[in-house]
Parts: C-alpha cells; sequence; structure tokens
C-alpha cells in the first residue's frame, strides 16, 4: 500500500479570543492518499474550514504535525515557503476574490509555472494546456477574471493550482459559491482530476449530498473533532454517530414527496467552552448520564470509526456475526 | 371573486443597461392562495428576486414594470410610496437570506419587534411587548422576556433567522416572501426554518412565496412551484408532479445535476455552458444554446407559457419529455 500523501496527527489549532484560548481543531487524526477524495463535512464552527487552513500550513498548529509526502507541513510565515511544498495546494471557497482582477487569466496560472522556477514563455504555454485541462476554452488566457461565471472562474482558480503540479489539493468549500449547474461542473471537475492526475483531494463542503457523490471516504467533525470516518458509501448507507444520523435525516431530499427534514435542535456550543465528555450530548438524543462524563475517541463500529460511547458500547457487547468469507471458505472445504 | 390571495399576471420588469431597457424578468404569471408555499425557482440572474421584490415596490433605480399584480385585488404596481408604505410589513413581508443584515444591531430585539405593531396595528407599548414575547415563543426562542432586551448578535444565525421571520410577521402579514431563507444556514438550522415556515402557513393561515435555487427545500415546502430561466417562466405546477415528471428540458437539468444517493459515486450530469446576462439573451427560447433536445423552430420563436392541463403551465412547444400514455 502506498503511504498517505498528506498525514495529520493529533491536530489542534487555537485561536485567541479576549485573551481566551479557544480549540477550533481539537486532536485530529487523518490521512489521505493519491487519487483518493476525502470528504470533510459538519455544520459551520465544526472547525472544518480551520483543519483544511491548518493542513496547508495557512494556520499555525497548537499541537500535533501535519506531514506532507513525508516532510512536515510548517506554517506559512513571511518566509518563503519551501520548494517541496508546491505540490501541497489549496482551492478556496470565492473564485470572485481568488483571482486577482487586473491580471489577466494567462499570467495569473502562468505564476504557477515561473514561481517553480519555469520561464514566462513555458509558463504561458503551460496556462493555454491547463486551461484546456479543466475545460476552459485556450483563448481565455487573454480575459480578465470578470469576463467569467463563477464556475468558469473555479475552473481558472483550479488551473492555477494546478500549474504547480501538485499531489494533494485541499477544498475549501469550492463549489459553495456556484449556481447549481455549475457546481455539479466543478465537483466532476475535481474527480476527474483526482483520477487523471492521481491527485490526493480533501473536500470540505457543507453540502453533504455532493460528498456523498464524489468523495471515498468522508470524516464528519463536530466542534473541532472527527465523530465519524470511513467509506462514504458506507456511513451514508447507515450513519452510526447520532450527529451523523441528524445530518443526514436533515437533508432535504427533491424527490417531490412533501417531506419536511428533520431538525437539530440546539445550537453547535461555544468551542470555548465546550461540553465535558461527549461534546454532542446535550443536543443528542441517544444521551445517557455517563456521555457526560466519557470522552469517546475514535473506536471501529460496523465498518468505519465513530466516536460515541453508547453506540460503540452496544456493538462490543453484541455477539460478533461470522463473516461472509469465512462460511464461505468453509464450505469449499 | 378568486379566491387567490396574490395574483400575478404578466408581470415584466426593465432594468437599464448601457444597450438601453433590457427586460429582466419578461411576462411572469402565477397565484398564492391563503395557507399555500409556492415556490420560484432559477438560477442567479433569472430574476427570481426581481420578481419578488416588484411586489414591495422595491426594484432598482430607474428600472421599469409592467404587468399587474393585485394583492386581495388592490393593484399594487403603480402605487405612490406612501401607499405602499401601508402595505408593506402590514399586508406582505419580506425575509432575506442574510439575516445579520436584516435586523438592525444596536436595536433591542424588541423594539424592532414592536416598532412594527405600534406603526401598522397602533397598539399600546405594553400590549406590543406582549404580543412580541408570544411572537418569539412562535418562533421558538427560548427565553422570550429575556430574548427583547438581547441584541441581534447575541443569537446565533439560525436563530437569528427566526427572529427575522418574527419581525416580519410583527404586523401579521398575509403574504410572506422569504428570499432565500435558509441559504446561509447549516441544513440542521435549515430543516428547522422550514418546519417554522410550514407550521405558520398551516397555523396562521399565512401565504408564502420561497425563493430558492434548492430543490429539495421545494420539494419539503413548497406546495407549487414556478421554473423560471433567464427572467421567464419555463415551467410551474404542482412541485410533487414537476420533481417527478418535468417536462421542460431545463427543470430535468436542474433535477439531473442534483447527486442521486441511490446511484452513488455516478458522476453528476450538469447543464452545458452557463445562463445568459442580461443583454445577451438568445433568440427563441432563451434556454435553446444550453438544451439537449433543441429543434430549429426553438432558435426562432419565443415560446409562451401553455397550459397543459388544469395546474401545469409549461413553455416549450416541441415538449420532448411529455411522457406518451
Amino acid at each position: 500500500m502506498t503511504p498517505p500523501v498528506l498525514q495529520l496527527s493529533a491536530v489542534a489549532v487555537e485561536y485567541r479570543r479576549h485573551g481566551l484560548r479557544v480549540r477550533a481543531v481539537d486532536g485530529v487524526d487523518l490521512s489521505l492518499r493519491r487519487g483518493e477524495i476525502v470528504g470533510l463535512v459538519g455544520e459551520s464552527g465544526c472547525g472544518k474550514s480551520t483543519l483544511a487552513r491548518a493542513a496547508v500550513g495557512l494556520e499555525p498548529l497548537a499541537a500535533g504535525t501535519v506531514t506532507f509526502e513525508g516532510r512536515p507541513v510548517t506554517h506559512l510565515t513571511r518566509q518563503r515557503r519551501s520548494q517541496y511544498l508546491r505540490g501541497l495546494q489549496m482551492v478556496f471557497q470565492d473564485p470572485y476574490e481568488s483571482l486577482n482582477p487586473r491580471r489577466k487569466v494567462g499570467q495569473l496560472i502562468a505564476d504557477g509555472v515561473t514561481l517553480g522556477g519555469g520561464s514566462r514563455r513555458e509558463g504561458l504555454r503551460r496556462a493555454a494546456e491547463l486551461l484546456e485541462h479543466v475545460g476552459m476554452p485556450t483563448e481565455a488566457v487573454n480575459s480578465y477574471p470578470h469576463e467569467f461565471s463563477g464556475g468558469q472562474r473555479q475552473r481558472i482558480a483550479i488551473a492555477r493550482t494546478l500549474a504547480a503540479k501538485p499531489s494533494c489539493l485541499i477544498a475549501d468549500e469550492p463549489i459553495s459559491a456556484l449556481d447549481a449547474s455549475a457546481q455539479a461542473q466543478v465537483a466532476n471537475l475535481l474527480a476527474r482530476l483526482v483520477n487523471e492526475d492521481d491527485l490526493g483531494l480533501i473536500l470540505v463542503s457543507h453540502d453533504l449530498s455532493v460528498v456523498r457523490q464524489v468523495a471515498d471516504r468522508v470524516a464528519v467533525m463536530y466542534l473541532g473533532r472527527i465523530v465519524e470516518l470511513g467509506d462514504s458509501e458506507t456511513v451514508w448507507a447507515s450513519p452510526q454517530h447520532p450527529y451523523t444520523e441528524a445530518l443526514v435525516a436533515a437533508i432535504p431530499r427533491a424527490d417531490g414527496a412533501g417531506i419536511l427534514p428533520t431538525d437539530l435542535p440546539g445550537d453547535v456550543p461555544d468551542p470555548a467552552d465546550p461540553p465535558t465528555g461527549c461534546r454532542f450530548h446535550p443536543r443528542c438524543p441517544i444521551a445517557q448520564e455517563s456521555c457526560r462524563e466519557l470522552d469517546q475517541r475514535l473506536a471501529p463500529v460496523a465498518g468505519r470509526e465513530i466516536a460515541c460511547y453508547i453506540r460503540a458500547g452496544s456493538a462490543r457487547l453484541a455477539k460478533p456475526r461470522p463473516s461472509s468469507t469465512a462460511t464461505k471458505r468453509g464450505s469449499e472445504v | 371573486m378568486t379566491g387567490a390571495l396574490l395574483e400575478v399576471d404578466r408581470l415584466t420588469v426593465e432594468l437599464p443597461t448601457r444597450s438601453g431597457y433590457q427586460k429582466a424578468v419578461d411576462g411572469i404569471s402565477f397565484t398564492v392562495d391563503a395557507g399555500q408555499v409556492m415556490g420560484i425557482a432559477g438560477e442567479s440572474g433569472s430574476g427570481k428576486t426581481l420578481t419578488a421584490l416588484s411586489l414591495f415596490g422595491l426594484l432598482p433605480h430607474g428600472a421599469r414594470v409592467g404587468g399587474s399584480v393585485r394583492l386581495e385585488g388592490t393593484q399594487l404596481l403603480g402605487l405612490r410610496n406612501s401607499e405602499l408604505r401601508a402595505i408593506r410589513g402590514r399586508h406582505i413581508a419580506m425575509v432575506s437570506q442574510d439575516p445579520a443584515t436584516a435586523l438592525h444591531p444596536i436595536l433591542p430585539i424588541g423594539t424592532q419587534l414592536t416598532e412594527h405593531m405600534r406603526h401598522h396595528l397602533g397598539v399600546t407599548k405594553a400590549e406590543a411587548l406582549t404580543r412580541a414575547a408570544k411572537l418569539l415563543e412562535t418562533v421558538r426562542i427560548p427565553d422570550p422576556q429575556r430574548a427583547l432586551r438581547s441584541y441581534p448578535g447575541q443569537f446565533s444565525g439560525g436563530m437569528r433567522q427566526r427572529i427575522a421571520i418574527a419581525v416580519a410577521l410583527a404586523a401579521e402579514p398575509r403574504l410572506l416572501v422569504a428570499d432565500e431563507p435558509t441559504t446561509a444556514l447549516d441544513v440542521t438550522v435549515q430543516a428547522g426554518i422550514l418546519r417554522l415556515i410550514e407550521q405558520l402557513c398551516r397555523e396562521r393561515d399565512l401565504a408564502v412565496i420561497i425563493i430558492t435555487h434548492d430543490l429539495g427545500v421545494m420539494s419539503a415546502t413548497a406546495q407549487r412551484l414556478c421554473v423560471m430561466y433567464a427572467g421567464r417562466l419555463a415551467e410551474s405546477g404542482p412541485t410533487s408532479q414537476l420533481l417527478t415528471s418535468p417536462r421542460h428540458p431545463y427543470t430535468r437539468g436542474l433535477l439531473d445535476a442534483l447527486p442521486h444517493p441511490e446511484v452513488g459515486g455516478a458522476p453528476l450530469v450538469p447543464i452545458g455552458g452557463s445562463p445568459p446576462s442580461l443583454g445577451n439573451i438568445p433568440s427563441g427560447c432563451p434556454f435553446h444554446p444550453r438544451c439537449r433536445y433543441v429543434r430549429p423552430q426553438c432558435r426562432a420563436e419565443r415560446p409562451e407559457p401553455e397550459q397543459t392541463d388544469d395546474e401545469h403551465l409549461l413553455a416549450c412547444p416541441p415538449d420532448p419529455l411529455r411522457v406518451v400514455p
């Protein structure tokens, strides 16, 4: 098995607010391989964007490590970013703000090449290639960002990150600022690039249905921690953590059946003063007295990992079922 | 005598551009009954927000408006500002996408709630405060008495949107226009707001126009749906019918672009191209350059919405998605 391209170990990120230390991300372990899409989902304030920024070095770590291709990702300062980190790139949410409006698209993309030591000419040639790669006309090199729609701008922003020949992309809500049809176009583009260019992709999104569609694995975050982590299909088909269950039940479906989605009462608590024990217990429909004290970490349950004492506990007590492969092998013999 | 609370008939809104006036809303008709939720769906630039703003006489400077908008029989278009002021808030009210900008940041919630009531209903301050507390209870704000003395910044996004809805309902309007009311919110919070809107319709016989590009939200709340494209009506009818057997290729395209849980992993099917900008609206059917069923007549003739059955309007004469029995 190939080693992960990006490895996050016990990552914690803290902010200072009115002199208080606020832990936005608290002890997250996550690995990403090339050719894999990991979706990062959760409500606003759960720390998913902070984690994404920490993964590329835009936020300093309070604890833990991030390694990219075996080397540490250091916090981005005024000093020049190390060359080996060029392979780790970020796609931002708003393509209206992430592209300099006064420079031509070709120049914007060529920067990625010249910063890597390529010539200006080489850069412009690559820019045309990359535009074609993301499904844009090559003539776009001579246009300005404002001449394009939101979806097209996001393609340009993606082409720009590709100029650095990345092996890993972190995309923070790359489609949420776009129109419905553009969302599908950009989501498909990202999935295709991961496949064709053998990239690793962390896709941060509050839109769970898109994550389900494109991600291989999904990590559900709540108040700075991952509460469920597993194969996208497994997690979606039968969510195990009560928070994941609530998230899935809250998605309205466009099936014309007129069914109101189920709401999750209460708000995400203030990360400056997280609840004791399981952080979800004040809103959890199945919480018991013990959840106030026990701080359950991720444990394997039903083919994925969840941080829920109740569900993990009952799974441990349940009789292990004989696996189907074992019986098959037995009958053959 | 018709039963409809609001009747919009061939509404047009023209905006001044460099190349003269351009129709941003072009002949939209619909009706809304009391206790009913009507959805307007479409991508940005489809004219859905302008349609809503024209009900309030809040169009951008220089805009020209035509057609007819009748609320309980009263023509709203062409009213003077003083006349509109008596209707806005009192008979029709609006909830916008961003609750952070809808509420005044440095006025207590109580003041913002009672201002409307005292102006429109002429109740005393004490009476208004009692009503305000009750209203906050209806929109499920915990501890209403304390909330009345609090400021918007002390509440979360979802709570602020509940308060904004309470402010909109303060003068007991008959029609609530909600423009992308949950787009800025998380799904869990969105579910709560949608449930609240449904409850208000049921209990208060409130009519609601909900504007969103999210067809899931439409499916959950709206009984009837208008799909707009480039300022024109593509298709309208009962939500369940439009979402299960759409007849306009654009409605079909919007549905195909959504992730389908039952076919997990399959690529999404986007509509090619992007919506036209004002001033570049194609000839004939505005959707024809992006339509996979395009026929020669679509390039030449501008289709008008036509009745296909009692409740369904369709602006697609070739009607390629019709199910032949």
